[in-house]
């Protein structure tokens, strides 16, 4: 016969082995800050050649035309995404082999699925409205799908990336409502708001 | 008083037997390779016990070959489902009385 702490121990051990079964508890929220850091860097690049020397909160449509310039904000916008993903598998990574297991589980198949939908049908339909010359998509669309897809991903890891999800709606949503301002959402979006969220993973999880 | 350890299952009181089948129950499916990572033991010991809950109905085995490799799954059953809840009921139950 079993103890009564075993059976109590018991219950503790299911608890923990659920979670770990379903969660990928591997991903790093510093990775997160990091992004943000590199999104703030990022769009100040891009704030230096479309409007410098304007204030940028000063209200006027001034769209990216040229073809030169479309291509240098596509140059700043793929090495952001390139630094931070990489971030986020390096740190990742290493915070996994703390955790004494791998970033290639159960969990991380489910969470890259969930996330890979919205942001796959998101980026091609943002690429075919570009075709066509909707340059005020890419703010708006690129944070809705985004926080479209957090909100999906967040079932398969850590509850914060789920309000990160549901605030990248929202900001998409105003975005869309105030054409012009789209820089300036997407730095909060995706700068500001992953140095947030970032930073509570941070230190609820990682410290 | 319903005494609680009517609800307790026998191969369930086996601590690893018991996380294996909260991983299935939380998890549609989960492969053998998969679990062993999770519960951090070796080849052996989890075939032993998969056998055990096996034999019982407690899950069913789904075998096939994953980049010519030889795979199995493993589903819990309803039966494996009902147990594992009534397990858990009486363990709750049995903490709750000893805690008044």
């Amino acid at each position: 016969m079993k103890e009564l702490q075993d059976y109590e121990k018991d219950l503790i051990s299911i608890r923990a082995i659920m979670e770990r079964s379903v969660k990928f508890l591997s991903l790093s929220g510093l990775s997160g800050v990091l992004s943000g850091v590199y999104a703030l860097i990022g769009s100040a690049i891009v704030y230096s050649i479309l409007y410098y020397p304007y204030f940028p909160i000063d209200f006027h449509f001034h769209y990216a035309d040229e073809r030169t310039v479309v291509d240098q904000l596509l140059i700043v916008a793929a090495s952001v995404l390139i630094l931070s993903l990489s971030t986020g598998y390096f740190l990742s990574m290493r915070k996994a082999k703390k955790l004494n297991t791998t970033i290639w589980n159960t969990a991380s198949k489910q969470l890259f699925i969930d996330l890979m939908i919205p942001l796959a049908s998101g980026g091609l339909l943002i690429v075919i409205l570009l075709v066509q010359g909707y340059y005020g998509i890419v703010a708006p669309a690129s944070l809705v799908f985004y926080g479209l897809a957090l909100q999906q991903g967040s079932r398969s890891t850590y509850t914060e990336v789920k309000y990160l999800g549901l605030t990248e709606i929202a900001l998409g949503l105003t975005c869309a409502a105030l054409p012009g301002y789209g820089l300036i959402f997407w730095a909060i979006g995706f700068g500001v708001m992953h140095i947030v969220y970032g930073s509570v993973m941070y230190f609820r999880h990682e410290r | 008083m319903k005494n609680p350890f009517e609800n307790l299952d026998k191969v369930l009181e086996h601590s690893a037997r018991l996380q294996i089948m909260s991983v299935l129950m939380a998890n549609d499916s989960f492969d053998f390779n998969a679990l062993k990572e999770l519960m951090g033991i070796t080849d052996g010991n989890l075939a032993t016990h998969m056998k055990a809950l096996e034999r019982e109905k407690y899950i069913s085995v789904i075998k096939s070959f994953k980049d010519r490799k030889p795979n199995t799954t493993y589903k819990a059953t309803d039966r494996g489902r009902q147990v594992f809840k009534k397990h858990l009921e009486g363990l709750e139950q049995l903490i709750k009385q000893q805690k008044k």
